[in-house]
């Protein structure tokens, strides 16, 4: 059998730690060496302070910001994947809608979001729609191509057991095609983040890119960096999340080459 | 479980194939004895894989005209098992959802007293539960087997099964197969001459669009080699395959 990953994912977490200890200090190093005033660069003891004493007022953006990143990571991703099988079943339907797709990724996702807020305003609705315009897109090109790129043993084997479509589909193409929709689902986890604070920094009320803005215009650079900081641990925590969840699916499809 | 020798056909091949519009063989012949193996032996590239792709009705990548018809008269397609070199077991189903995966894919009413007892001729039955992952290279094959046999069809076409399994587990897949095949019209497509000698009723030696064909003495099992008449045939198809 292949060795636990226990014991691996132990080393992984100190690695992560000692990386981000040494990241802390460099920063307090420079703070110390170049005395740069602290609304320009704070020192890593002034943002914990800011963080610990603002939590309150970061927990409620943060939670703002979850929500939106979630929702449109879920509707991206049930978007992706509904796309690609239905491309997959329609030749025709792949030949005009894909130059379509991959045309429409030549627009900065940036230039959608003033859009995006006149049409579907200032709530969370923007939001959640630029997150999933950035997560849509990888999702359904790796399914697409996972889906394109059965084993042709396996498609063989089911044609001599008169296979229909459908099964053949349902039952080997979907599962063989899992490494390739979990290694979209896997980047659109970094992407979603992306999409729903550019969102709030074109216009909104709440959220951690409101925050950020917000205490940017009040010069709270402290303020700012907390906000940040708490951006970083939302996004790990979610890709940490969606990680275990594709380890999970890869592993049960076989597939896997680290599990 | 297997049906009577009177309701299996044998099956002609005929016509000519071009790839890319270069021919890879014409007025080739192919006929498999009812009930029995035929072999198909030559070196790689030959077009032997191909000429069973065609028997399967598989994508082959070239044009074929000519006839396939099995000695009964009825539609060769859907009468055919496959089993590859590569065992091509899903790695996401179990040993028992592999072995019944035509009818899963065909919906079809699940036979799990058949599927235990085909588990358990091919000796697997501690690993119904397994998936492929966990299973050895000969252990997989024999997997496969199971899944071939599940099937249940006259017609069993094996693309080189056992080409990748090591000398002592091969002689071991030959024998089971062999004998929970041996009702059954099967083609073994093989580099291996020995492989071909041991197994086969008829063994045909394809060189550069052309088939030869050879006819053994019937046998009841796997046969030795060791006997003068074989091996006076082995030194024939080897001087055929080297010409």
């Amino acid at each position: 059998m292949k060795p636990e990953s226990g014991s691996l994912s132990l080393i992984r977490v100190w690695e992560i730690l000692f990386a981000g200890l040494f990241m802390i200090l460099v920063w307090q190093a420079v703070v110390w060496v170049t005395q740069v005033e602290s609304f320009i660069l704070p020192g890593p003891l002034a943002v914990a302070s800011a963080f610990v004493n603002q939590f309150a007022l970061i927990w409620h953006h943060a939670l703002i910001t979850a929500v939106e990143v979630l929702a449109g990571l879920l509707l991206g991703v049930t978007a992706g994947i509904l796309t690609a099988l239905n491309l997959t079943l329609s030749e025709r339907g792949r030949k005009l809608i894909m130059p379509a797709l991959v045309m429409s990724q030549t627009i900065p996702v940036f230039a959608l979001a003033p859009l995006l807020t006149l049409w579907l305003g200032y709530g969370l609705a923007s939001k959640i729609a630029m997150a999933v315009l950035i997560v849509y897109f990888p999702v359904t090109s790796t399914f697409l191509d996972g889906l394109a790129n059965t084993p042709k043993g396996y498609l063989d084997l089911a044609h001599t057991m008169r296979s229909p479509n459908r099964s053949t589909l349902m039952q080997i193409r979907i599962p063989a095609a899992i490494p390739s929709l979990t290694s979209g689902i896997r980047l659109a986890a970094v992407y979603a983040p992306i999409g729903a604070v550019i969102g709030e920094w074109v216009g909104a009320s709440n959220g951690l890119g409101y925050l950020m803005l917000l205490a940017n215009g009040r010069v709270k650079i402290d303020l700012m960096f907390a906000a940040l900081l708490a951006l970083c641990i939302l996004t790990i925590t979610i890709r940490a999340v969606v990680v275990l969840l594709c380890n999970r699916a890869e592993k049960w499809s076989g597939l896997s080459e680290r599990n | 479980m297997v049906a009577p020798n009177h309701t299996i056909p044998g099956l002609r091949l005929s016509g000519e194939f071009s790839y890319n519009e270069r021919p890879l063989f014409r007025d080739l012949v192919l006929e498999l004895l009812p009930g029995s193996w035929t072999c198909l032996l030559g070196s790689s590239g030959i077009g032997k894989s191909t000429l069973l792709r065609l028997i399967a009705g598989l994508e082959t990548g070239g044009s074929f005209s000519g006839s396939i018809s099995a000695s009964d008269d009825l539609p060769v397609d859907g009468r055919v098992a496959y089993m590859a070199q590569s065992d091509l077991l899903l790695p996401w189903l179990t040993v028992r959802q592999n072995v019944s995966l035509g009818a899963s894919l065909r919906r079809e009413l699940q036979d799990h007293v058949k599927t235990d007892y085909l588990i358990h001729r091919v000796g697997l039955e501690e690993y119904m539960s397994s998936k492929p992952g966990q299973l050895s290279g000969g252990m997989r094959q024999r997997c496969a087997l199971a899944r071939t046999l599940m099937e249940d069809t006259p017609l069993v076409l094996l693309d080189e099964p056992f080409s990748a399994l090591d000398p002592a587990t091969r002689r071991q897949m030959q024998a089971l197969a062999s004998s929970t095949l041996q009702d059954r019209t099967v083609l073994l497509v093989t580099h291996d001459l020995a492989e071909a000698l041991r197994l086969g009723r008829r063994v045909y030696a394809m060189t550069q669009g052309k088939l030869q064909q050879f006819d053994l003495p019937t046998c009841q099992s796997i046969r030795e080699l060791d006997d003068p008449a074989i091996m006076d045939i082995q030194s024939r198809i080897f001087s055929v395959l080297n010409a």
